[in-house]
Protein backbone atom coordinates (compact mmCIF):
# COMPACT_ATOMS: atom_id res chain seq x y z
CA UNK A 1 0.00 0.00 0.00
CA UNK A 2 2.76 2.00 0.56
CA UNK A 3 5.10 1.14 -2.16
CA UNK A 4 5.99 1.75 -5.86
CA UNK A 5 3.32 3.90 -7.35
CA UNK A 6 1.36 4.07 -4.46
CA UNK A 7 4.15 6.05 -2.63
CA UNK A 8 3.48 8.98 -5.76
CA UNK A 9 0.09 8.96 -5.09
CA UNK A 10 0.92 9.39 -0.84
CA UNK A 11 3.37 12.03 -1.97
CA UNK A 12 1.37 13.92 -4.36
CA UNK A 13 -1.70 13.70 -2.07
CA UNK A 14 -0.16 15.21 0.86
CA UNK A 15 1.15 18.22 -1.59
CA UNK A 16 -2.26 18.91 -2.83
CA UNK A 17 -3.70 18.38 0.43
CA UNK A 18 -1.59 21.48 1.70
CA UNK A 19 -2.39 23.75 -0.92
CA UNK A 20 -6.08 22.76 -0.96
CA UNK A 21 -6.45 23.82 2.86
CA UNK A 22 -4.73 26.97 2.89
CA UNK A 23 -6.18 27.86 -0.21
CA UNK A 24 -9.68 26.89 0.57
CA UNK A 25 -9.33 28.74 3.49
CA UNK A 26 -9.70 31.81 1.69
CA UNK A 27 -12.55 30.16 -0.78
CA UNK A 28 -14.54 29.76 2.07
CA UNK A 29 -13.67 32.64 4.07
CA UNK A 30 -14.17 35.36 1.16
CA UNK A 31 -17.23 33.22 -0.07
CA UNK A 32 -15.18 32.73 -3.30
CA UNK A 33 -16.48 29.07 -3.74
CA UNK A 34 -17.95 29.63 -7.55
CA UNK A 35 -14.80 30.70 -8.75
CA UNK A 36 -13.25 28.23 -7.09
CA UNK A 37 -15.37 25.79 -9.46
CA UNK A 38 -15.61 27.42 -12.32
CA UNK A 39 -11.44 27.88 -13.11
CA UNK A 40 -10.61 24.79 -13.05
CA UNK A 41 -13.64 23.49 -15.02
CA UNK A 42 -13.18 25.85 -17.29
CA UNK A 43 -9.56 25.71 -17.69
CA UNK A 44 -10.03 21.92 -19.08
CA UNK A 45 -11.21 23.52 -22.30
CA UNK A 46 -7.96 24.64 -22.31
CA UNK A 47 -6.27 21.43 -22.52
CA UNK A 48 -8.45 20.14 -24.86
CA UNK A 49 -7.76 22.65 -27.06
CA UNK A 50 -3.79 22.31 -26.70
CA UNK A 51 -4.54 18.84 -28.02
CA UNK A 52 -6.33 19.36 -30.91
CA UNK A 53 -3.39 21.43 -31.66
CA UNK A 54 -1.04 19.47 -30.43
CA UNK A 55 0.30 21.57 -27.36
CA UNK A 56 1.10 20.02 -23.96
CA UNK A 57 -2.20 20.34 -22.59
CA UNK A 58 -0.63 21.49 -19.38
CA UNK A 59 0.48 24.90 -21.13
CA UNK A 60 -3.56 24.57 -22.58
CA UNK A 61 -4.85 24.56 -19.10
CA UNK A 62 -2.66 26.93 -17.22
CA UNK A 63 -3.56 29.35 -20.03
CA UNK A 64 -6.72 29.06 -19.63
CA UNK A 65 -7.46 29.00 -15.73
CA UNK A 66 -5.58 32.30 -16.06
CA UNK A 67 -7.63 33.66 -18.55
CA UNK A 68 -10.73 32.08 -16.42
CA UNK A 69 -9.21 33.65 -12.96
CA UNK A 70 -8.55 37.37 -15.12
CA UNK A 71 -12.22 36.82 -16.82
CA UNK A 72 -13.98 36.38 -13.68
CA UNK A 73 -12.31 38.90 -11.41
CA UNK A 74 -12.86 41.95 -14.24
CA UNK A 75 -16.29 41.12 -15.05
CA UNK A 76 -17.69 40.24 -11.42
CA UNK A 77 -16.02 43.69 -10.67
CA UNK A 78 -18.85 45.81 -12.65
CA UNK A 79 -21.60 43.56 -12.99
CA UNK A 80 -23.11 40.79 -10.63
CA UNK A 81 -20.15 38.73 -9.56
CA UNK A 82 -21.95 35.60 -9.76
CA UNK A 83 -23.87 36.09 -13.17
CA UNK A 84 -20.24 37.09 -14.66
CA UNK A 85 -18.65 33.68 -13.40
CA UNK A 86 -21.50 31.52 -14.49
CA UNK A 87 -21.10 33.14 -17.74
CA UNK A 88 -17.71 32.44 -17.97
CA UNK A 89 -17.68 28.77 -17.40
CA UNK A 90 -19.89 28.14 -19.71
CA UNK A 91 -18.84 30.12 -22.53
CA UNK A 92 -15.65 28.39 -21.73
CA UNK A 93 -17.71 24.30 -21.29
CA UNK A 94 -19.16 25.36 -24.85
CA UNK A 95 -15.22 26.35 -26.34
CA UNK A 96 -14.24 23.10 -24.65
CA UNK A 97 -17.17 21.13 -26.52
CA UNK A 98 -16.46 22.89 -29.79
CA UNK A 99 -12.63 21.70 -29.87
CA UNK A 100 -13.83 18.37 -28.84
CA UNK A 101 -16.44 18.43 -31.43
CA UNK A 102 -13.62 18.92 -34.23
CA UNK A 103 -11.42 15.97 -32.12
CA UNK A 104 -11.95 12.02 -32.07
CA UNK A 105 -9.34 11.12 -29.35
CA UNK A 106 -9.66 13.04 -26.28
CA UNK A 107 -12.35 11.53 -24.68
CA UNK A 108 -11.04 9.19 -21.98
CA UNK A 109 -9.08 12.20 -21.53
CA UNK A 110 -11.75 14.59 -20.14
CA UNK A 111 -12.99 11.44 -17.63
CA UNK A 112 -9.35 11.79 -16.10
CA UNK A 113 -9.13 15.44 -16.08
CA UNK A 114 -12.65 15.55 -14.94
CA UNK A 115 -11.97 12.65 -12.28
CA UNK A 116 -8.36 12.18 -11.59
CA UNK A 117 -6.25 9.70 -11.61
CA UNK A 118 -3.97 10.20 -8.75
CA UNK A 119 -3.24 6.58 -8.06
CA UNK A 120 -1.64 6.72 -11.72
CA UNK A 121 0.60 9.75 -10.97
CA UNK A 122 4.09 9.09 -12.49
CA UNK A 123 7.42 10.16 -10.33
CA UNK A 124 8.14 12.89 -12.89
CA UNK A 125 4.67 13.99 -12.16
CA UNK A 126 5.51 15.46 -8.30
CA UNK A 127 8.03 18.21 -9.00
CA UNK A 128 6.03 19.98 -11.14
CA UNK A 129 3.10 19.72 -8.79
CA UNK A 130 5.33 20.48 -5.35
CA UNK A 131 6.80 23.42 -7.46
CA UNK A 132 3.48 25.46 -8.13
CA UNK A 133 2.03 24.11 -4.84
CA UNK A 134 4.85 25.70 -2.93
CA UNK A 135 4.44 28.91 -5.20
CA UNK A 136 0.91 29.28 -4.22
CA UNK A 137 1.29 28.73 -0.55
CA UNK A 138 4.00 31.09 -0.40
CA UNK A 139 1.55 33.68 -2.53
CA UNK A 140 -1.08 33.21 0.15
CA UNK A 141 1.67 33.57 2.77
CA UNK A 142 2.56 37.30 0.99
CA UNK A 143 -0.98 38.05 0.51
CA UNK A 144 -2.29 36.55 4.14
CA UNK A 145 -3.16 39.79 5.67
CA UNK A 146 -4.62 41.67 2.94
CA UNK A 147 -6.73 38.67 1.91
CA UNK A 148 -7.97 38.29 5.49
CA UNK A 149 -8.72 42.10 6.67
CA UNK A 150 -10.24 42.63 2.83
CA UNK A 151 -12.77 39.65 3.46
CA UNK A 152 -13.62 40.35 7.21
CA UNK A 153 -13.27 44.12 7.67
CA UNK A 154 -13.66 45.65 4.30
CA UNK A 155 -14.24 49.09 6.04
CA UNK A 156 -10.86 48.76 7.62
CA UNK A 157 -9.31 47.46 4.40
CA UNK A 158 -10.54 50.73 2.41
CA UNK A 159 -9.30 53.30 5.06
CA UNK A 160 -5.57 52.02 4.73
CA UNK A 161 -5.99 52.42 1.21
CA UNK A 162 -5.98 48.43 0.28
CA UNK A 163 -7.77 47.58 -3.13
CA UNK A 164 -10.26 44.94 -2.82
CA UNK A 165 -10.34 44.52 -6.36
CA UNK A 166 -6.67 44.27 -6.58
CA UNK A 167 -6.45 41.69 -4.29
CA UNK A 168 -9.37 39.38 -5.12
CA UNK A 169 -7.37 39.44 -8.96
CA UNK A 170 -4.19 38.16 -6.73
CA UNK A 171 -6.78 35.49 -5.21
CA UNK A 172 -8.28 34.18 -8.05
CA UNK A 173 -4.99 33.81 -9.94
CA UNK A 174 -3.41 31.76 -6.91
CA UNK A 175 -6.87 29.54 -7.27
CA UNK A 176 -6.10 29.22 -11.06
CA UNK A 177 -1.99 28.55 -9.89
CA UNK A 178 -3.37 26.00 -7.59
CA UNK A 179 -5.77 23.87 -9.63
CA UNK A 180 -3.44 24.54 -12.57
CA UNK A 181 -0.69 22.02 -10.80
CA UNK A 182 -3.42 19.93 -8.93
CA UNK A 183 -6.41 18.90 -11.79
CA UNK A 184 -3.79 16.79 -13.87
CA UNK A 185 -3.24 14.72 -11.42
CA UNK A 186 -6.46 14.72 -9.03
CA UNK A 187 -9.03 16.01 -10.99
CA UNK A 188 -10.85 19.52 -11.58
CA UNK A 189 -14.03 17.55 -9.23
CA UNK A 190 -12.07 16.61 -6.35
CA UNK A 191 -9.86 19.64 -5.75
CA UNK A 192 -13.19 21.28 -5.51
CA UNK A 193 -14.17 19.26 -3.08
CA UNK A 194 -10.78 19.38 -1.45
CA UNK A 195 -11.23 23.15 -1.22
CA UNK A 196 -14.67 23.50 0.43
CA UNK A 197 -15.28 20.89 3.16
CA UNK A 198 -12.27 20.99 4.92
CA UNK A 199 -11.97 24.35 5.51
CA UNK A 200 -16.07 24.71 6.01
CA UNK A 201 -15.32 22.24 8.91
CA UNK A 202 -12.28 24.19 10.04
CA UNK A 203 -14.04 28.04 10.46
CA UNK A 204 -17.07 25.97 12.50
CA UNK A 205 -15.20 24.41 15.27
CA UNK A 206 -12.97 27.98 15.84
CA UNK A 207 -13.29 32.09 15.11
CA UNK A 208 -9.22 32.57 14.96
CA UNK A 209 -8.16 32.85 11.82
CA UNK A 210 -4.66 30.84 11.71
CA UNK A 211 -5.92 28.18 14.14
CA UNK A 212 -8.55 27.55 11.69
CA UNK A 213 -5.94 27.49 8.87
CA UNK A 214 -4.04 24.83 10.81
CA UNK A 215 -7.08 23.08 11.16
CA UNK A 216 -8.45 23.10 7.38
CA UNK A 217 -5.16 21.52 6.29
CA UNK A 218 -5.34 19.28 8.86
CA UNK A 219 -8.96 18.20 7.97
CA UNK A 220 -7.84 18.53 4.53
CA UNK A 221 -4.99 15.70 5.01
CA UNK A 222 -7.14 13.23 7.47
CA UNK A 223 -9.81 13.78 3.96
CA UNK A 224 -7.40 12.61 1.16
CA UNK A 225 -5.45 10.01 3.02
CA UNK A 226 -8.40 7.85 4.54
CA UNK A 227 -9.70 8.34 1.04
CA UNK A 228 -6.83 7.19 -0.61
CA UNK A 229 -6.66 3.94 1.53
CA UNK A 230 -9.95 3.28 1.33
CA UNK A 231 -9.54 3.68 -2.05
CA UNK A 232 -6.96 1.18 -2.15
CA UNK A 233 -8.70 -1.85 -0.41
CA UNK A 234 -12.27 -1.81 -1.66
CA UNK A 235 -10.88 -0.31 -5.41
CA UNK A 236 -13.80 2.46 -5.90
CA UNK A 237 -12.60 5.69 -7.15
CA UNK A 238 -10.84 8.21 -5.01
CA UNK A 239 -13.05 10.91 -5.70
CA UNK A 240 -16.21 9.23 -4.35
CA UNK A 241 -14.96 9.21 -0.73
CA UNK A 242 -13.10 12.70 -1.01
CA UNK A 243 -16.15 13.88 -1.79
CA UNK A 244 -18.49 12.25 1.04
CA UNK A 245 -16.05 12.59 3.64
CA UNK A 246 -15.67 16.16 2.79
CA UNK A 247 -19.24 16.65 2.70
CA UNK A 248 -19.08 14.61 6.37
CA UNK A 249 -15.94 16.54 7.74
CA UNK A 250 -18.38 19.68 7.42
CA UNK A 251 -21.19 18.11 8.68
CA UNK A 252 -19.39 16.55 11.37
CA UNK A 253 -18.20 20.05 12.30
CA UNK A 254 -21.82 21.82 12.17
CA UNK A 255 -23.37 18.86 14.97
CA UNK A 256 -20.30 19.63 17.31
CA UNK A 257 -20.91 23.32 16.98
CA UNK A 258 -24.60 22.47 17.46
CA UNK A 259 -24.21 19.93 20.34
CA UNK A 260 -21.68 22.84 22.14
CA UNK A 261 -24.59 25.50 21.97
CA UNK A 262 -27.02 22.76 22.78
CA UNK A 263 -24.61 22.29 25.99
CA UNK A 264 -24.01 26.16 27.04
CA UNK A 265 -28.09 26.46 27.11
CA UNK A 266 -28.45 23.63 29.10
CA UNK A 267 -25.72 24.68 31.78
CA UNK A 268 -27.05 28.16 31.43
CA UNK A 269 -30.89 27.25 31.89
CA UNK A 270 -29.26 24.89 35.46
CA UNK A 271 -26.88 27.75 36.67
CA UNK A 272 -30.05 30.35 36.25
CA UNK A 273 -32.13 27.13 37.90
CA UNK A 274 -29.94 26.75 40.98
CA UNK A 275 -28.88 30.63 41.98
CA UNK A 276 -33.29 30.84 41.67
CA UNK B 1 -31.50 33.14 -48.49
CA UNK B 2 -29.62 30.23 -49.27
CA UNK B 3 -26.44 31.42 -47.78
CA UNK B 4 -28.36 31.84 -44.27
CA UNK B 5 -30.91 29.03 -44.72
CA UNK B 6 -28.88 25.56 -46.03
CA UNK B 7 -31.20 23.43 -48.35
CA UNK B 8 -33.24 20.93 -45.83
CA UNK B 9 -33.29 23.26 -42.62
CA UNK B 10 -36.79 23.27 -41.85
CA UNK B 11 -38.19 19.65 -43.04
CA UNK B 12 -35.27 18.17 -41.23
CA UNK B 13 -37.15 16.00 -38.13
CA UNK B 14 -34.16 16.47 -35.62
CA UNK B 15 -34.08 20.53 -36.73
CA UNK B 16 -37.42 20.64 -36.07
CA UNK B 17 -37.53 18.59 -32.49
CA UNK B 18 -34.77 20.74 -31.41
CA UNK B 19 -36.30 24.05 -32.11
CA UNK B 20 -39.69 23.24 -30.72
CA UNK B 21 -37.67 21.76 -27.73
CA UNK B 22 -35.20 24.85 -27.68
CA UNK B 23 -38.14 27.27 -27.50
CA UNK B 24 -39.85 25.57 -24.19
CA UNK B 25 -36.68 25.30 -22.48
CA UNK B 26 -35.64 28.39 -22.88
CA UNK B 27 -38.71 30.31 -21.65
CA UNK B 28 -38.88 28.27 -18.63
CA UNK B 29 -35.31 28.57 -17.97
CA UNK B 30 -35.50 32.62 -19.10
CA UNK B 31 -38.32 32.87 -16.37
CA UNK B 32 -36.98 31.43 -13.84
CA UNK B 33 -33.57 32.96 -14.91
CA UNK B 34 -34.29 36.52 -14.08
CA UNK B 35 -35.44 35.40 -10.08
CA UNK B 36 -32.22 33.77 -9.96
CA UNK B 37 -30.31 36.31 -11.39
CA UNK B 38 -32.63 38.89 -8.81
CA UNK B 39 -31.47 36.71 -5.89
CA UNK B 40 -27.92 36.12 -6.70
CA UNK B 41 -28.94 32.28 -6.95
CA UNK B 42 -26.23 31.73 -10.04
CA UNK B 43 -23.94 29.20 -8.34
CA UNK B 44 -26.78 27.19 -7.21
CA UNK B 45 -28.34 27.19 -10.74
CA UNK B 46 -25.08 26.23 -12.13
CA UNK B 47 -24.34 23.42 -9.46
CA UNK B 48 -27.92 22.21 -9.76
CA UNK B 49 -26.99 20.92 -13.37
CA UNK B 50 -24.40 18.52 -11.98
CA UNK B 51 -26.38 17.30 -9.30
CA UNK B 52 -29.14 16.38 -11.50
CA UNK B 53 -26.88 14.63 -13.48
CA UNK B 54 -25.25 12.85 -10.58
CA UNK B 55 -29.27 11.30 -10.14
CA UNK B 56 -29.14 10.97 -13.87
CA UNK B 57 -26.20 8.61 -13.77
CA UNK B 58 -27.44 6.79 -10.59
CA UNK B 59 -30.90 6.52 -12.27
CA UNK B 60 -29.09 4.72 -15.01
CA UNK B 61 -27.08 2.43 -12.84
CA UNK B 62 -30.33 0.69 -11.16
CA UNK B 63 -32.74 0.92 -13.86
CA UNK B 64 -34.77 3.94 -13.22
CA UNK B 65 -35.70 6.35 -16.08
CA UNK B 66 -33.08 9.19 -16.76
CA UNK B 67 -35.49 11.92 -16.35
CA UNK B 68 -36.85 10.67 -12.79
CA UNK B 69 -33.26 10.83 -11.83
CA UNK B 70 -32.37 14.39 -13.22
CA UNK B 71 -35.45 15.71 -11.57
CA UNK B 72 -35.22 13.95 -8.18
CA UNK B 73 -31.14 14.38 -8.11
CA UNK B 74 -31.68 18.44 -8.38
CA UNK B 75 -34.73 18.65 -5.95
CA UNK B 76 -33.01 16.69 -3.72
CA UNK B 77 -29.89 18.76 -3.93
CA UNK B 78 -32.12 21.78 -3.99
CA UNK B 79 -33.24 20.46 -0.48
CA UNK B 80 -29.84 19.71 1.21
CA UNK B 81 -28.28 23.71 -0.23
CA UNK B 82 -31.29 25.06 1.25
CA UNK B 83 -30.87 22.77 4.85
CA UNK B 84 -27.22 23.90 5.36
CA UNK B 85 -28.37 27.67 4.12
CA UNK B 86 -28.54 28.76 0.92
CA UNK B 87 -31.25 31.65 2.12
CA UNK B 88 -28.47 33.06 3.86
CA UNK B 89 -26.02 35.60 2.58
CA UNK B 90 -23.53 34.63 4.03
CA UNK B 91 -23.38 30.62 3.92
CA UNK B 92 -25.18 30.85 0.32
CA UNK B 93 -21.61 29.98 -1.84
CA UNK B 94 -21.04 27.57 1.24
CA UNK B 95 -24.17 25.46 1.16
CA UNK B 96 -23.36 25.33 -2.36
CA UNK B 97 -20.24 24.02 -2.75
CA UNK B 98 -20.97 21.20 0.08
CA UNK B 99 -23.51 19.65 -2.06
CA UNK B 100 -21.74 20.35 -5.38
CA UNK B 101 -18.66 18.52 -3.80
CA UNK B 102 -20.63 16.24 -2.47
CA UNK B 103 -22.61 15.18 -5.56
CA UNK B 104 -19.53 15.57 -7.69
CA UNK B 105 -18.29 12.44 -5.66
CA UNK B 106 -21.06 10.35 -5.99
CA UNK B 107 -20.99 11.10 -9.53
CA UNK B 108 -17.43 9.83 -9.68
CA UNK B 109 -18.90 6.42 -8.00
CA UNK B 110 -21.81 5.75 -10.47
CA UNK B 111 -19.68 6.57 -13.37
CA UNK B 112 -17.05 4.14 -11.72
CA UNK B 113 -19.67 1.67 -11.83
CA UNK B 114 -21.02 1.99 -15.29
CA UNK B 115 -17.82 1.63 -16.99
CA UNK B 116 -17.02 -1.32 -14.53
CA UNK B 117 -19.89 -2.74 -16.30
CA UNK B 118 -20.49 -1.73 -19.56
CA UNK B 119 -16.92 -0.33 -20.37
CA UNK B 120 -17.71 2.76 -22.01
CA UNK B 121 -16.65 6.63 -21.29
CA UNK B 122 -18.95 7.80 -23.74
CA UNK B 123 -21.88 8.32 -21.10
CA UNK B 124 -19.83 11.09 -19.48
CA UNK B 125 -19.75 13.55 -22.57
CA UNK B 126 -23.18 12.47 -23.60
CA UNK B 127 -24.43 13.79 -19.87
CA UNK B 128 -21.85 16.41 -19.79
CA UNK B 129 -22.50 17.81 -22.90
CA UNK B 130 -25.86 17.14 -24.29
CA UNK B 131 -27.20 17.86 -27.50
CA UNK B 132 -30.16 19.11 -28.86
CA UNK B 133 -30.12 17.27 -31.81
CA UNK B 134 -30.25 14.08 -30.79
CA UNK B 135 -33.42 14.47 -28.46
CA UNK B 136 -36.22 11.75 -28.71
CA UNK B 137 -38.98 14.11 -29.75
CA UNK B 138 -40.93 12.00 -27.79
CA UNK B 139 -39.19 14.01 -24.33
CA UNK B 140 -40.97 17.57 -25.87
CA UNK B 141 -44.31 16.81 -24.30
CA UNK B 142 -43.11 15.60 -21.02
CA UNK B 143 -40.77 18.51 -20.67
CA UNK B 144 -43.41 21.08 -22.37
CA UNK B 145 -45.73 19.32 -19.38
CA UNK B 146 -43.27 19.94 -16.16
CA UNK B 147 -41.73 22.94 -17.76
CA UNK B 148 -45.78 24.72 -17.51
CA UNK B 149 -46.05 23.78 -14.25
CA UNK B 150 -43.01 25.04 -12.92
CA UNK B 151 -44.16 28.72 -14.78
CA UNK B 152 -47.42 28.23 -12.72
CA UNK B 153 -45.68 27.84 -9.94
CA UNK B 154 -43.91 31.01 -10.43
CA UNK B 155 -46.48 32.74 -11.45
CA UNK B 156 -48.58 31.66 -8.38
CA UNK B 157 -45.85 33.01 -6.47
CA UNK B 158 -44.64 36.01 -8.26
CA UNK B 159 -45.46 38.97 -6.48
CA UNK B 160 -44.25 37.85 -2.42
CA UNK B 161 -41.04 36.19 -4.61
CA UNK B 162 -40.86 39.47 -6.40
CA UNK B 163 -40.31 41.24 -3.33
CA UNK B 164 -38.40 38.82 -1.19
CA UNK B 165 -36.04 38.88 -3.76
CA UNK B 166 -36.03 42.97 -4.20
CA UNK B 167 -36.04 43.27 -0.11
CA UNK B 168 -36.30 40.15 2.37
CA UNK B 169 -37.11 42.60 5.23
CA UNK B 170 -39.58 45.11 3.69
CA UNK B 171 -41.40 41.38 3.05
CA UNK B 172 -41.08 39.89 6.29
CA UNK B 173 -42.51 42.97 7.62
CA UNK B 174 -45.41 42.78 5.23
CA UNK B 175 -45.81 38.84 6.80
CA UNK B 176 -44.51 36.94 4.12
CA UNK B 177 -42.95 34.20 4.82
CA UNK B 178 -39.50 34.66 3.00
CA UNK B 179 -37.89 31.19 4.15
CA UNK B 180 -40.94 29.42 2.66
CA UNK B 181 -41.07 31.40 -0.72
CA UNK B 182 -37.21 30.57 -1.00
CA UNK B 183 -37.84 27.45 -0.82
CA UNK B 184 -40.50 27.09 -2.65
CA UNK B 185 -38.40 29.21 -5.66
CA UNK B 186 -35.53 26.38 -5.06
CA UNK B 187 -38.15 23.75 -5.76
CA UNK B 188 -39.04 25.73 -8.67
CA UNK B 189 -35.36 26.25 -9.55
CA UNK B 190 -34.33 22.22 -8.93
CA UNK B 191 -37.16 21.43 -11.84
CA UNK B 192 -36.29 23.72 -14.20
CA UNK B 193 -32.34 23.21 -13.93
CA UNK B 194 -33.23 19.41 -13.83
CA UNK B 195 -35.63 18.93 -16.63
CA UNK B 196 -33.31 21.59 -19.00
CA UNK B 197 -30.17 19.55 -18.43
CA UNK B 198 -31.47 16.08 -19.03
CA UNK B 199 -33.05 17.73 -22.50
CA UNK B 200 -30.30 20.18 -23.53
CA UNK B 201 -26.78 19.00 -21.01
CA UNK B 202 -25.57 21.26 -18.56
CA UNK B 203 -23.67 23.52 -20.41
CA UNK B 204 -26.84 25.09 -21.81
CA UNK B 205 -28.91 24.79 -18.88
CA UNK B 206 -26.67 27.26 -17.30
CA UNK B 207 -26.61 29.38 -20.44
CA UNK B 208 -30.17 30.12 -21.03
CA UNK B 209 -30.78 30.32 -17.31
CA UNK B 210 -28.28 33.15 -16.62
CA UNK B 211 -27.69 34.79 -19.50
CA UNK B 212 -30.60 35.97 -21.53
CA UNK B 213 -31.96 36.67 -17.59
CA UNK B 214 -28.93 38.94 -16.99
CA UNK B 215 -29.19 40.85 -20.57
CA UNK B 216 -32.78 41.33 -19.84
CA UNK B 217 -32.28 43.19 -16.33
CA UNK B 218 -29.46 45.27 -17.50
CA UNK B 219 -31.91 46.88 -20.14
CA UNK B 220 -35.25 46.67 -17.93
CA UNK B 221 -36.18 48.51 -15.30
CA UNK B 222 -39.47 46.36 -14.08
CA UNK B 223 -39.29 42.62 -13.17
CA UNK B 224 -42.51 42.04 -16.05
CA UNK B 225 -40.51 43.58 -18.39
CA UNK B 226 -37.12 41.36 -17.26
CA UNK B 227 -38.98 38.27 -17.83
CA UNK B 228 -40.75 39.16 -21.06
CA UNK B 229 -37.17 40.17 -22.66
CA UNK B 230 -35.52 37.55 -21.27
CA UNK B 231 -37.96 34.62 -23.04
CA UNK B 232 -37.57 36.80 -25.94
CA UNK B 233 -33.93 37.08 -25.86
CA UNK B 234 -33.90 32.88 -24.58
CA UNK B 235 -35.67 31.54 -27.81
CA UNK B 236 -33.70 34.24 -30.43
CA UNK B 237 -31.06 32.82 -29.20
CA UNK B 238 -31.59 29.33 -29.22
CA UNK B 239 -33.29 29.39 -32.72
CA UNK B 240 -29.71 31.05 -34.32
CA UNK B 241 -27.97 28.64 -32.50
CA UNK B 242 -29.11 25.94 -34.26
CA UNK B 243 -29.68 27.53 -37.07
CA UNK B 244 -25.93 28.45 -37.11
CA UNK B 245 -25.14 24.98 -35.85
CA UNK B 246 -27.26 22.91 -38.90
CA UNK B 247 -25.20 25.81 -41.51
CA UNK B 248 -21.94 24.53 -40.13
CA UNK B 249 -22.13 21.18 -41.07
CA UNK B 250 -21.96 22.85 -44.88
CA UNK B 251 -19.20 25.50 -44.14
CA UNK B 252 -16.49 23.27 -45.49
CA UNK B 253 -16.61 20.56 -46.93
CA UNK B 254 -14.27 18.37 -44.78
CA UNK B 255 -15.44 20.26 -41.50
CA UNK B 256 -17.53 18.18 -38.75
CA UNK B 257 -19.81 21.30 -37.92
CA UNK B 258 -19.36 22.91 -34.62
CA UNK B 259 -21.93 21.85 -31.78
CA UNK B 260 -25.26 24.29 -30.91
CA UNK B 261 -23.98 24.75 -27.44
CA UNK B 262 -21.01 26.68 -28.74
CA UNK B 263 -22.97 28.89 -31.10
CA UNK B 264 -25.60 29.73 -28.47
CA UNK B 265 -23.69 30.16 -25.34
CA UNK B 266 -21.24 32.53 -27.67
CA UNK B 267 -23.83 34.66 -28.55
CA UNK B 268 -25.66 35.02 -25.12
CA UNK B 269 -21.97 35.90 -23.82
CA UNK B 270 -21.53 38.24 -26.79
CA UNK B 271 -25.16 40.00 -26.22
CA UNK B 272 -24.18 40.21 -22.02
CA UNK B 273 -20.83 42.08 -22.55
CA UNK B 274 -22.07 44.44 -25.56
CA UNK B 275 -24.67 45.30 -23.16
CA UNK B 276 -22.79 45.98 -20.22
CA UNK B 277 -20.95 48.56 -22.27
CA UNK B 278 -23.18 51.70 -21.39
CA UNK B 279 -22.65 51.24 -17.80
CA UNK B 280 -18.60 50.98 -18.64
CA UNK B 281 -18.71 54.51 -20.72
CA UNK B 282 -20.42 56.05 -17.84
CA UNK B 283 -17.62 55.30 -15.69
CA UNK B 284 -15.04 56.12 -18.15
CA UNK B 285 -16.47 60.02 -18.46
CA UNK B 286 -16.97 60.02 -14.81
CA UNK B 287 -14.02 59.62 -13.88
CA UNK B 288 -13.11 61.60 -16.90
CA UNK B 289 -15.07 64.58 -14.96
CA UNK B 290 -13.25 64.26 -12.47
CA UNK B 291 -9.82 64.81 -13.90
CA UNK B 292 -8.68 61.41 -14.67
CA UNK B 293 -6.50 61.20 -11.22
CA UNK B 294 -9.45 60.26 -8.62
CA UNK B 295 -10.64 56.40 -8.52
CA UNK B 296 -14.18 56.05 -9.60
CA UNK B 297 -14.57 53.56 -6.72
CA UNK B 298 -17.69 55.36 -5.66
CA UNK B 299 -19.27 55.09 -9.13
CA UNK B 300 -19.49 51.59 -9.00
CA UNK B 301 -22.70 51.51 -7.61
CA UNK B 302 -24.48 53.58 -10.57
CA UNK B 303 -21.58 51.07 -13.22
CA UNK B 304 -23.16 48.28 -11.18
CA UNK B 305 -26.43 48.40 -13.17
CA UNK B 306 -26.72 44.87 -14.90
Amino acid sequence: MFSGFMANAWEVATIVAVVAGVVGFFVVLRGSAFPAHAIPNGAFAGAAGASLIGVNPLIGLGVFSLLAALGIGTLGRRGRADVATALALVFMLALGAAFLSQSTQYEPQIFSLLFGEILGVSSSEILPVLVLGIASVLAVAVLYRRLLVTAVIPDVAASRGISPHAVEMAFLVVVALATTMTVPVVGALLIFSLMIGPPAAARCLTDRPGIALAGSVAIALATIWASIAISYVSNWPVGFFVGTFSAAAYGIARGLVACRAAGNRRAAARASFSVA
Amino acid sequence: MHVLFEPGLLSSGPVRTAAALGAVVAIVSAVVGVFTVVRSQSFAGHALTDVATTGGAGATLVGVSPLAGFLGGSVIGAGAMDAIGVQRVRSRDLATGIVLGAATGLSALFLYLETTRSATTGVTQQILFGSIFTVDPSTVPVVAVLGAATLLVIAAIRRPLTLSSVSSEVASATGISVRGIGLAFMVALAVSVGLTSIAIGSILSTALLIGPAATAIRLTRTMRASVLLACALGVATTWLGILLAYDSFYWDASSQGLPVSFFIVSITFAGYLVTGIPAVRRRVELRWRRGGTVRARTSAPIAAGG
